[in-house]
């Protein structure tokens, strides 16, 4: 069954069109990721869905029901934000429990489900503290834990994880990931950082300007990008673009190379001189201009590579992508 | 203050111009707490001098409290302040809700127009407010004083509380809808505990202005049972001859309740800037 369907969504702000056809569908269970870079529209999106923001034209059904019209706290949807946005007069577990109080759920269910948010999160210690008490990673567990208690049809995460440290941010992603193995639970989660995309997506969408540049798995977009956008947006470090006119003469098409598909070679076709070599033990990031245009190589394992000196690249077999002056793939 | 970035002499005249403006803004106060204290004579005489044996007189106190119903103006000037300000708080905080949180056509013209009376001083309409106060027959009591300072005071307030509303993370209210709150929960709830900062500055702005108005109680309400203290000190100020002994000693009883109430808002200032907020 479908846990949430767009069809032909628009919104607009005044004479501002925000999101431009929007059709998506989501399956039950699904780990749904929304990437672009920021202004794409894709936190409206999921407002729009969440029932924050009105549709302008165009249809939202979630499990099977047209939700136009009905307040998000009827849609069956939970939602954590960014600014963790929790009750600041509230301690952890009144902060949980006021959704199911407002729902009118008695008193044993509501303490039930907090236990047994508590648990999963391990919150136990923190029940009666208050927001302020908290560190940024607690905050943020107690945000996760208020969207579990109301075992939502549909999770949305709004760039959830944007506030955090870079290592608590790895260890929150992996709860995440769990979180959801566990529950079984469709999430739609909104984030800028391809990693994150990557790592923990089912299904990427990749969005633009508000519109929808494709729609996959990771490693379906990673390998088969259907435009320049999409291949430049995922991956780290960035696919390289150089004028294809390096390889054959007069190509006014764009070459795109991975930096992993780069290869020391001294018969390859590529002539470059290193600017900058990162050394990160496991691998060795090259940055380099080949007749003007900054380059990426990752090598792996360790290189004794100068800045400087001259290199020749090759290019892996089947590894290089074309596209034509419109930012289409060409095969 | 840290030691390694502090100057001596810096920190000297820093303090030297706070206290000198301290004393600035004390001295005719203190002068009005001691002539109060002082016969007649001695006012006038030596007016700078402290109340001595010779001088100390409660003289001023009788008169005021024997004279006219003082503790009736008290609790006029009482309820006339702080009926306004809760008033002007609280519509005050609404319309700056509205403002800052919800899109509708003619939002930024509403927000013009209701800062307008930033620009245009209320006194100047006060013909037309006496005329409608007497068709409504309001002459003569306290809602007539309580609702145009109400009126006049809004204008500063929704601009002010607005600016601190905008403020406000706008995730803390949608996480407050998606679980099910009212517009008026998260009004009450979640945005005037985080905005009491600029809440109690805007209460320090009205309330004095109110507590001292001559103007409109003595225009509006100026009968007898619904006389505030500032006008009730009128009756000492005559024509030919001023009773400066009641006078000074009805201001230095003025000061009292309007002291403990900018103290009470102080506090909440404090707390407000003090306490967490979302993130």
């Amino acid at each position: 069954m479908t846990a949430l369907t767009l069809t032909n969504v628009n919104k607009s702000f005044g004479n501002v069109h925000v999101l431009k056809d929007i059709n998506i569908e989501v399956e039950e269970g699904e780990f749904v990721v929304f990437v672009g870079p920021s202004g794409c529209g894709k936190s409206t999106l999921l407002r729009t869905i969440a029932g924050l923001e009105d549709v302008t034209s165009g249809e939202v059904c979630i499990a099977g029901d047209v939700v136009n019209q009905t307040p998000p706290s009827k849609r069956g949807i939970a939602m954590v934000f960014q600014s963790y946005a929790l009750y600041p007069h509230l301690n952890v577990r009144n902060n949980m429990a006021l959704a199911l109080k407002q729902a009118k759920e008695s008193k044993e269910t509501i303490e039930e489900r907090v236990a047994e948010a508590s648990r999963m999160l391990s919150l136990g210690d923190y029940l009666n503290r208050f927001p302020s008490e908290l560190s940024g990673g607690q905050r943020q567990r107690v945000a996760i834990g208020r969207a579990i208690v109301r075992h939502p049809k549909l999770f949305l995460f709004d760039e959830p994880l944007s506030n955090l440290d870079a290592a608590l941010r790895m260890n929150t992603r992996l709860e995440i990931a769990n979180l959801h193995d566990q529950l079984g639970a469709t999430m739609v989660y909104v984030t800028h950082d391809q990693t994150e995309a990557m790592t923990l997506a089912d299904k990427i969408v990749v969005l633009r300007d508000g519109r929808v540049e494709q729609i996959g798995s990771p490693m379906e977009l990673y390998n088969n990008p259907t435009n320049q956008f999409v291949a430049g947006f995922l991956g780290s470090p960035a696919m390289n673009f150089l004028p294809a006119n390096l390889l054959e003469d007069g190509s006014p098409n764009t070459l795109g190379v991975r930096p992993e598909d780069l290869a020391l070679d001294d018969a390859g076709p590529l002539e470059v001189t290193t600017k900058h070599v990162e050394q990160l033990g496991g691998d060795t990031n090259v940055i380099a201009d080949c007749h003007g245009h900054q380059i990426t190589v990752r090598l792996f394992g360790q290189h004794a590579i100068n800045a400087g000196q001259h290199l020749r690249l090759g290019i892996a077999d089947g590894k290089s992508y074309f596209f034509d002056a419109q930012g289409n793939r060409l095969s | 203050m840290n030691s390694a970035r502090s100057n001596p002499i810096s920190t000297v005249a820093m303090h030297g111009v706070l206290i000198l403006y301290t004393l600035i803004a004390l001295f005719p106060v203190f002068v009005i707490l001691i002539n109060s204290f002082k016969t007649r004579k001695k006012i006038f005489r030596e007016p700078l001098a402290l109340p001595d044996a010779e001088s100390f007189s409660l003289v001023g106190y009788q008169t005021v409290l024997k004279q006219g119903d003082f503790f009736l103006y008290f609790q006029n000037s009482f309820i006339v302040t702080v009926g306004s300000l809760t008033l002007i708080l609280l519509f005050g905080a609404m319309a700056a809700f509205a403002l800052s949180e919800y899109r509708f056509r003619g939002n930024m013209i509403m927000g013009l127009y209701l800062a307008l009376g930033i620009m245009i001083p209320i006194r100047i309409g006060t013909v037309a407010i006496l005329d409608m106060m007497v068709s409504t027959g309001l002459v003569n009591t306290l809602w007539a004083l309580i609702l145009v300072y109400t009126a006049q005071g809004l204008p500063l307030a929704v601009f002010i509380l607005s600016e601190f509303m905008r403020q406000v993370s706008d995730d803390l209210k949608s996480a407050g809808r998606i679980d099910g709150l009212s517009e008026y929960t998260i009004f009450f709830k979640l945005v005037l505990p985080l905005v009491r900062p600029a809440m109690a500055t805007v209460a320090v702005f009205n309330m004095i202005p109110i507590w001292n108005d001559l103007w409109f109680p003595l225009i509006l309400a100026p009968a007898e049972e619904t006389k505030t203290l500032t006008l009730g000190s009128q009756v000492f100020i005559g024509q030919f001859v001023t009773d400066w002994n009641a006078v000074l000693s009805a201001l230095s009883m003025a000061i009292l309740p309007v002291l403990v109430l900018y103290v009470i808002f102080s506090r909440q200032l404090i707390r407000g800037i003090t306490s967490g907020a979302v993130k």
